[in-house]
């Protein structure tokens, strides 16, 4: 793609476009990226960013991360941080599937104990873990628990046995937003969510084995640290959100501010995706509680996910999670906005962090890490595609301008129907299959559209992110054994 | 009824955008619907009408009442598992705005009998369009999925 004429180069990974690139810009937005991955952002990203740039509120950049690309009102990979007083919140900034995320646990085994018996246990997998087109939980519950369940998180989880009470420890925010009112969400919101805690959904999320190569590590110690001990062990990484209910919430509070923003607010935006309230006022504050409800959804989900992996392999080896090893390395969230305090220009202030398909990325000695993660600041999960791999990173003490945030996968560089039309969904399971990566799949149609070549390339994206010192590399993790909705 | 629909790669590379017409603004909010049930499945014309579902929706503009009714015909995906077409659409003036009155036809999703291609998540307000052109209404949609 072309880059715009006015795109300034301020070091190898990163770029700004001025506050003259847009009529109505508060202030510069900023691209991180090498100049490789620059070339394949599609003009959307520059759109976009300038954009987000025009924002009440705004604080010092508009930022793009590294696998960034084009998304509804803010790019994927977009990051706004707003000033709470006087800024807006924008569900435009968040994305419609909220707290969408990714979790990492680790076994004990090793690549030669399961490469055996991959088939069945990634069948098994396949078999438990709901996935696709209208799947439903396998966790009953009432309309009334569910709105429990919002209001908890992964708390909920804990008290009906679904969790270890270090998962929670583990799990970003403690896997519960506080303050979210079920109060604040439409009936129609429980209704669409009520019976899917614990499905994967479908898209681009999945739940893949995968293995830590010696010859894969960066950081060795910071690899110990984050429970990666022997040599090519076997970890679990899955990728999925808060399913309809948060696409629900996200739907019912664009519509609301479509209705207030101008007319209530005066204010003006370049782009209906970018509808927003004022954060102090009511229409805002309620989006912030449905909001967190949603995001709490993401983290039960999640966690009743993880509960039944430990489940399947329990039964699958015939030892306890426990004496599997079945720790959680980290649990992060994508899709999010959250008061967070930063420091902007020397003086410590509470901002209103918006990151859209973008991953918090705090650091050494920071508040809001676990006491084990203290030295070396919190584990950072960034998928790749099902055939390339994806990484274990470290958040980064130089990570501040970007209020601590990096990227959250590789980012497509094809669209969906052109991956489809380059191969078929059943070509590339056998050709995967040859590769060693076995995959069950709801969809051939679906699988096809997520084969690697349609990302951008993983290393590119990691290896930005750590030299523009947002998160360091710590492990990367092949794939053997993936299910897909 | 014919409902003509396509998809355009060219509008959104991550998620999957439509462009539908209509000889009638009825046909075309069907074609629209036609199209959001031939993302979810691969063959949309196999999906049996064992169900009705009737829809009532208002909104001042017509791309906004577009985007409400597809967005109804996700949420009946998850709420009630229903993969649905959109039979009989009325659409009038109501209020300053306008009214759509819809018999929306389906059945429960099969995971067995069809062919599922992938979840959406969302109706989005990108590039939503409902224009009059020479002699056909024609839309175009984005749906996040």
């Amino acid at each position: 793609m072309s880059r715009p004429p006015q795109l300034r180069k301020i070091s190898s990974t990163l770029w700004e476009l001025p506050v003259s690139y847009k009529d109505g810009m508060l202030v510069p937005a900023r691209i991180i990226a090498s100049e490789t991955l620059l070339d394949q952002m599609d003009d959307g990203v520059f759109a976009q960013a300038a954009n987000v740039a025009c924002l009440p509120g705004i604080v010092k950049y508009s930022y793009c991360m590294p696998d960034g690309h084009w998304g509804y009102g803010f790019p994927i990979g977009g990051l706004a941080a707003m000033d709470p007083a006087t800024g807006v919140i924008s569900p435009g900034g968040i994305g419609f599937d909220i707290n969408c995320g990714m979790r990492m646990l680790v076994t004990n085994l090793t690549e030669d104990e399961v490469r055996p018996h991959l088939h069945k246990l990634v069948d098994l997998l396949f078999a438990r873990i709901p996935t696709g087109v209208g799947c439903t939980g396998f966790v009953r519950c009432s309309r009334s628990e569910f709105r429990k369940v919002v209001e908890k998180g992964s708390r909920w989880c804990l008290e009906h046995g679904f969790a270890w009470p270090e998962d929670l420890e583990l799990t970003e925010e403690n896997g519960c937003f506080e303050g979210g009112d079920a109060g604040d969400c439409s009936d129609k919101a429980i209704e669409r969510g009520y019976d899917q805690i614990g499905t994967l959904g479908s898209g681009n999320h999945y739940c893949e084995i995968q293995v830590a190569r010696p010859e894969n590590i960066f950081d060795a110690a910071v690899a110990r640290a984050f429970g990666i001990t022997i040599p090519n062990q076997v970890v679990v990484m899955f990728h999925c959100g808060s399913r309809g209910f948060g696409h629900q919430v996200a739907t019912d509070y664009l519509q609301l501010f479509l209705k207030v923003m101008t007319v209530k607010y005066g204010l003006k935006i370049y782009d209906r995706e970018l509808a927003c309230a004022p954060f102090r006022s009511p229409q805002g504050q309620a989006y912030f509680s449905a909001m967190k409800c949603a995001a709490n959804m993401g983290f039960a989900n999640r966690q009743v996910i993880l509960h039944r992996i430990r489940e399947v392999f329990s039964e699958f080896f015939r030892r306890s999670p426990e004496e599997l090893g079945m720790g959680m390395v980290y649990d992060v969230a994508h899709n999010t906005a959250k008061l967070e305090t930063h420091l902007v220009d020397g003086v410590r202030r509470e901002l209103l962090v918006h990151r859209k398909g973008a991953t918090r990325s705090f650091g050494p000695g920071m508040a809001g890490i676990p006491e084990r993660y203290r030295e070396t600041g919190q584990p950072v999960i960034i998928g790749g595609s099902m055939e390339t791999g994806s990484y274990l990173l470290a958040g980064d003490a130089g990570a501040g301008d970007t209020f601590f945030t990096t990227a959250h996968g590789s980012g497509r560089t094809m669209s969906r129907h052109h991956a489809k039309k380059m191969i078929k969904g059943q070509k590339l399971l056998s050709d995967m299959e040859q590769q060693g990566i076995i995959v069950r799949t709801a969809s051939y149609g679906g699988l096809a559209e997520e084969a690697g070549f349609a990302y951008k390339d993983i290393d590119q994206v990691t290896a930005t992110t750590e030299e523009a010192g947002l998160s360091r590399r710590v492990v990367k993790l092949v794939p053997i054994g993936n299910i897909k909705g | 009824m014919s409902m003509p629909y396509r998809f355009r790669e060219d509008m959104a590379p991550a998620d999957v955008a439509i462009e539908a017409w209509g000889e009638t603004l009825e046909e075309l909010f069907a074609s629209c619907a036609e199209a959001l049930l031939g993302t979810l499945v691969a063959e949309p014309g196999e999906i049996l009408r064992s169900r009705e579902v009737p829809i009532r929706l208002d909104d001042s503009e017509l791309d906004l009442l577009l985007f409400a009714f597809l967005q109804e015909l996700v949420f009946l995906k998850d709420a009630r598992r229903l993969l649905l077409h959109a039979d009989q659409v009325g659409i009038c003036r109501h209020n300053g705005g306008y009214r759509l009155e819809a018999l929306a036809r389906g059945e429960e999703v099969d995971r067995e009998r069809h062919k599922l291609v992938v979840d959406v998540k969302a109706v989005t307000l990108f590039r939503l369009q409902v224009v009059r052109e020479e002699k056909t209404w024609r839309a175009t949609a984005v749906l996040d999925v």
